[in-house]
């Protein structure tokens, strides 16, 4: 706890939640109690970190709402959000909910496509987009989606050309919110008064490995629960500082900022720009973080080159402090005690470095650090806690409202996800599926009864996750369960587990591993671009561009080393025998990741069902090709061959 | 000191009469004229050699012509050094990036802004009343007018030679723009660029020329068609020092000695040599 912090628990000020409470009503009550004394949000704009207290946020949330009732919002419609994190976002997000109506937000890269389907299912009403980006998405989807009838927008670059009568300001809204306050006083309260926990506040999209996305509905009381079990393992107080820098469109997001963010009553951060972001968490330095793995990675990939390039004497001793580092952490996942030695070399480690390269990542201040969305890797785990970050798995679904899952303080084990939390019950069906109970679960699929069917059965929530609980009460998740594999022993194969070894490389930076029910394993590699390129500069290889860089021997002989040292300690059978190398990275805007950047297999095995045919042939190369789509929708084709390589075991 | 005269029309910013440059004995500009309307995108095409950039360094002020007048707002501005036109609101960019390489983003643009700077050394040593003011006002200008515009704030402390050129491209603007100019001259500006900047760059110019903060003149050399085309309100071609044509760029395209000099007539650049 900071010095001269009120802890969250002492101060008396624990948020009961009732069956009666809701967002905005909570929303309400901190306002109230914060005012004008408590920052409530930062964000940095032209350089500079702009604080809105308690009152701000309180009365531009309370004009947007009233300006969106004058324009027509009603109890139950659906406002589709799109954009940064901003705090206009979350003014928007909690106006929304404050009227009594549903929020729904979008992927800011999310595709034509994709953003006609969700607003025409949902039936938005309103659509609130930041920029001229956003509001062209909407535009180019109004003939389609007459359901919709404003769209909102904030910043006003770029949109001196546009007139048309249903699009209007964040700003003119709240100027009419301001003059409908003036006529009816109480109006506001009387809005938030008329909800009720069991309301449903928030519809997610599920980025669907398999197909169309779902729409899963949480309620108040779901999302309000869920927040308070979570601050019960990991209490959180209100002089902490969280920085909100990933999609609102992500549960994990929603459930910091609104969930614990709003109970705890915490400054939230906004970066200045998505590319801003790491050095703006450096000058935060926020107290607790929610990632999913693919920023834990990508912050390891940066330290491991970082490391590579720096001068002999800073190596030898990043080289000495995570010797030391990873020994007092295995004997911290051991539980055993740590002798005084290796608590005085500890020290030294952590004075010569890894003080200093927290202080870098941004994690001088963390308490909490935590990962869920996706599996990630054993060996990111412990180089994370060889640095002293206390970094923790969770576990969760959208359906859950978050989490349900988490590693208690000292006792985390990184080849699990943890214990439940609170009000928490899971476990695993005869065949092998992960279900689970609690409060926060959801309410069903919008509009797909059969889904919510399969989904939720007698209040369990049904993951399609395989796993199982060890001897320590602990939950494994093993994989997808439809992604499982059988080797060619018969034994059961997470490619999940693989490939999170094999992009604990720097040089990897996705992989796809293939090989159910055939003889060997396989695996399609897509380099990591910026590292390898300077790995090829330093040794004088020329290259032009990705898919030339990618086909060079040097660079297939560097990939076979990583897999060799992923092949190291598996079983034979589960050994990646060939690979090739992708001409390309995957990509969400290909369709090949979910938004949430997880594999979606079904698809890409349909995609390069000549690359894997090729892997268990003769062949020594695959001619492709393909056409591949751009963000705006452009698409190129490309013809290339690919080579692959086999690895003698 | 020049002399004013008014050149009648209040509405055109920058004239060239009869305006001629040599080289020895080349013509780099052989009596060019040419009128610019305020507020509009002017832009000068032509082939290699043509004489554009001549022409951009004769207005501001680079070179100077041996004949013809140059007037900016009915001043003839022809015996003006580059910084006395850069202070009436002459501002402009380079085809090859002219920044100061070991210098960071926000260190380039703010010396673009140097020019109105009124403090001295003195004042400026101990940061007191206005000197205070005036920095205050001039970072608040930079961030939320540049930066913000160009969408450089994730590089705004990196030193600009780490910078790819596409970066650098928008860091040049950014200075010509930090003089808050009235005319601004882009030579080039989207030369070596790819397709995604392209469209920022051209993005940028229309804002510029089109935002009420700004609302500033533009006169444009380019050679890529589609962006002249799209965004200029007149086009003047330039062939060998001569004026082909000045028009829409409708009139333009279907000019038909345009269209000559444009698809590259062997034996006209063989005249030359």
């Amino acid at each position: 706890m900071p010095p001269g912090g009120r802890a969250w628990e002492r101060s008396g000020t624990q948020i009961e939640i009732t069956r009666n409470l809701t967002i905005p009503k909570l929303f309400l009550r901190q306002c109230k109690k914060y005012g004008k004394n408590k920052v409530a949000m930062r964000e940095k704009e032209f350089g500079i970190w702009r604080p809105f207290t308690w009152q701000d946020y309180y009365e531009n949330v309370k004009y947007l709402c009233l300006g969106m009732v004058s324009l027509g919002l009603k109890k139950g419609d659906k406002v589709a959000m799109i954009g940064d994190n901003r705090p206009e976002g979350l003014w928007a997000e909690m106006a929304a909910l404050c009227a009594g109506a549903i929020g729904v937000w979008l992927f800011q890269d999310c595709m034509i496509d994709e953003v006609r389907y969700i607003i025409d299912h949902s039936d938005a009403k309103f659509f609130v987009g930041e920029t001229q980006e956003e509001v062209d998405k909407a535009l180019s989807i109004k003939d389609e989606c007459p359901k919709l009838e404003k769209i909102i927008w904030d910043d006003p670059k770029g949109m001196r050309h546009y007139h048309q009568d249903f699009l209007i300001s964040i700003r003119k809204v709240q100027e009419i919110g301001r003059e409908v306050d003036k006529r009816e006083p109480h109006l506001f309260e009387k809005l938030i008064n008329q909800g009720h926990g069991d309301d449903i506040c928030l519809l997610f999209y599920t980025s669907g490995t398999t197909a169309l996305p779902k729409g899963a509905l949480l309620s108040h009381w779901n999302m309000l629960t869920m927040g308070r079990n979570l601050m019960a393992v990991d209490p959180c107080y209100d002089t902490d500082d969280f920085v909100s820098y990933l999609p609102f469109a992500w549960i994990g997001e929603q459930m910091m900022s609104i969930s614990c963010g709003l109970q705890v009553g915490y400054t939230i951060n906004f970066p200045e720009e998505p590319e801003t972001a790491r050095e703006d968490i450096r000058q935060i330095g926020p107290h607790v973080m929610f990632a999913p793995p693919r920023l834990y990675e990508g912050m390891t990939r940066q330290v491991q080159v970082r490391h590579i390039d720096s001068a002999w004497i800073k190596r030898k001793v990043y080289e000495f402090a995570t010797k030391v580092g990873y020994k007092v952490a295995n004997l911290k996942f051991e539980k055993k005690p740590i002798p005084w030695t290796w608590k005085f070399l500890n020290w030294l480690a952590y004075i010569t470095m890894q003080k200093k390269l927290k202080d870098h990542l941004g994690m001088s201040r963390l308490r909490h650090a935590y990962t869920g969305g996706a599996a990630m890797g054993p060996d990111h785990f412990r180089f994370f806690h060889a640095l002293g970050v206390n970094l923790k798995q969770i576990y969760g679904q959208t359906e859950i409202a978050g989490i349900s899952i988490v590693h208690r303080d000292g006792d985390v084990k990184f080849d699990t996800v943890g214990t439940p939390i609170p009000q928490t019950e899971v476990q695993i069906t005869e065949e092998g599926e992960i279900i689970s109970r609690s409060p926060s679960v959801f309410q069903g699929y919008y509009k797909n009864e059969e889904a919510t069917r399969k989904t939720l059965v007698n209040g369990w929530l049904h993951s399609g996750d395989r796993g199982f609980i060890d001897e320590d009460g602990h939950l494994v998740v093993f994989d997808r369960s439809k992604d499982v594999m059988t080797l060619s022993d018969g034994r059961p194969f997470s490619p999940q587990y693989l490939e999170t070894r094999l992009k604990f490389s720097p040089f990897v930076q996705e992989a796809w591993v293939v090989g159910d029910k055939r003889e060997y394993v396989a695996a399609v590699m897509c380099i990591d671009y910026s590292v390898v390129g300077k790995w090829a500069d330093e040794r004088k290889i020329n290259y032009t561009s990705y898919p030339e860089l990618s086909q060079k021997p040097e660079v297939y002989n560097l990939i076979q080393k990583q897999i060799e040292e992923a092949n190291k300690d598996l079983p034979e059978p589960a050994k990646i025998r060939k690979f090739v190398n992708l001409y390309k990275v995957f990509d969400a805007d290909d369709e090949e990741l979910t938004r949430t950047s997880k594999l979606r297999r079904a698809f890409v095995e349909k995609r390069y069902k000549d690359i894997v045919d090729a892997l268990y042939s003769d062949a020594d190369t695959v001619h492709m090709d393909t056409t591949i789509t751009y963000e705006d929708g452009r698409e190129q084709r490309i013809k290339t061959d690919l080579r692959i390589q086999e690895i003698k075991i | 000191m020049a002399q004013a005269k008014e050149s009648g029309e209040d509405d055109i910013i920058l004239k060239l009469e009869n305006v001629h440059m040599y080289f020895g004995r080349v013509a780099a500009l052989a009596g060019v004229d040419l009128e610019v309307k305020k507020g509009e995108i002017h832009s000068i095409i032509g082939p290699n050699g043509a004489g554009k950039t001549v022409m951009m360094n004769c207005i501001n002020g680079l070179y100077k012509p041996q004949r013809g007048s140059i007037y900016y707002k009915g001043r003839q501005i022809n015996d003006l050094k580059p910084h006395q036109r850069a202070k009436l609101g002459i501002s402009r960019t380079f085809q090859k990036i002219e920044l100061f390489g070991g210098m960071t983003v926000l260190d380039n643009i703010r010396l673009g802004r140097h020019i109105h700077l009124k403090t001295g050394i003195l004042s400026g040593s101990i940061y007191v009343g206005k000197t205070k003011k005036e920095e205050l006002k001039t970072r608040k200008f930079i961030e939320e007018e540049i930066i913000d515009l160009l969408e450089i704030e994730s590089i705004r402390d990196k030193t600009v030679h780490m910078l790819p050129y596409g970066l650098q491209k928008r860091v040049e603007l950014g200075r010509a723009l930090a003089l808050n100019p009235e005319l601004l001259l882009l030579d080039e500006p989207l030369a070596g660029l790819n397709l995604e900047e392209v469209e920022d760059m051209a993005r940028f110019i229309l804002d510029i020329n089109e935002e009420e903060r700004w609302k500033v003149t533009c006169i444009l050399v380019e050679h890529d068609m589609g962006v002249v085309m799209d965004i200029s309100n007149r086009v003047l071609v330039l062939n060998f020092g001569n004026k082909i044509m000045d028009g829409t760029p409708e009139e333009v395209q279907h000019n038909p000695d345009v269209i000559k000099a444009y698809l590259g007539e062997e034996d006209l650049y063989a005249t030359r040599r």
